[in-house]
């Protein structure tokens, strides 16, 4: 719709407009494809019956660390990842380690990081993704704490 | 760089042998990953096409005295306010985020403004809220937010006043 109203007001502009999308496009489209290609191996492999064995269980103040890496390794998009978080919860997995793994499966990527790199560098891709792992922590820690889970 | 390129010309290729090989042999994984792949190629079909008009169409409509004056350097809070609001409003990934950072520096917004729409594409895009609501609650999706926008902004804030000085500016992504 903006497309045609582009149109409508200025052709030339919006051809140009059009090259300019183009191009971006074409610069992200070679890491695109290594973290379709990525993210797909991750789902092959990892399925969701071994994330539910791997986070229910006792002894949560570890398993919201190991949660952290495993979703910081794994990259699932949202709307597979909320309605398994949704089992977790029904399994009885503390909202700590469930907190812990959604907000680093959204923060910090491994699959992801070919493409971070070659639009911010390796260094500040690193630090971004470590700066999110870390933040991922801190959200888990409150999440703990404000469903009294430290408590128990 | 090199080391990249040849890993990368050897991983695509390498992708397709495995997919190929485990239909061929049955082998479960394999199956899945292409199943996976494939439904996330139709769901990027669906994103890909208006994100990037929309991405031309911001460079060649918005001025760069706008964008410097709402996202640049001594935008302060306000800036990073506007960023979370874009932040929020966007659809896609971060393979969207990114190109449009390019574009949004071109245009002259600050890094520290970058940075903040970078980290909170991640954590508050809104359909992506409403569904994590559904499932975990609304007090577990506001104590998410409570904790992770302020820490976001110190680092974005951290970030740009590390890298700016240097001279660091993103990249146009894969040549």
């Amino acid at each position: 719709m903006a497309l045609a109203v582009s149109f409508a007001v200025d052709r030339a502009k919006t051809l140009k407009a059009l090259a300019v999308g183009w191009k971006r496009f074409r610069r992200v489209l070679p890491m695109l494809v290594v973290l379709v290609m990525l993210t797909a191996l991750v789902l092959g492999f990892i399925s969701q019956e071994m994330i539910i064995a791997a986070l229910s269980g006792a002894g949560f103040q570890a398993k919201a660390v190991g949660a952290a890496m495993l979703g910081s390794v794994t990259a699932i998009p949202g709307f597979v990842a909320f309605p398994l978080a949704g089992i977790l919860v029904e399994q009885g997995v503390s909202y700590t380690v469930i907190a812990s793994f959604t907000t680093t499966l959204m923060m910090v990527g491994f699959v992801s990081f070919p493409l971070e790199r070659s639009f911010l560098g390796a260094r500040v891709a690193l630090v971004r993704n470590m700066a999110g792992f870390v933040i991922a922590l801190a959200v888990a820690f409150a999440v703990g704490l404000a469903f009294g889970e430290f408590a128990a | 760089m090199n080391v990249g390129k040849v890993a990368s010309g050897l991983f695509v290729p390498g992708f397709f042998c495995f997919v190929a090989l485990s239909y061929r042999y049955g082998f479960t994984p394999g199956v899945r990953t292409a199943e996976s792949a494939l439904s996330f190629v139709k769901e990027m079909a669906g994103i890909l096409p208006p994100a990037f008009v929309l991405v031309g169409l911001f460079e060649a409509w918005v001025k760069r005295e706008t964008v410097e004056k709402h996202l640049g350097r001594g935008s302060g809070i306000r800036g990073y306010l506007w960023a979370l609001v874009l932040a929020g409003s966007m659809v896609g990934g971060i393979y969207v985020a990114l190109p449009l950072c390019y574009s949004l520096q071109k245009k002259g917004a600050s890094l520290g403004v970058l940075f903040m729409f970078l980290n909170a594409a991640a954590v508050c895009r809104i359909p992506m809220t409403l569904f994590e609501m559904s499932f975990l609650g609304f007090r577990f999706t506001a104590v998410r937010y409570l904790v992770s926008l302020p820490l976001l902004a110190l680092t974005a804030w951290l970030m740009d006043h590390y890298l700016t000085p240097k001279g660091y500016r993103i990249a146009e992504g894969t040549r």
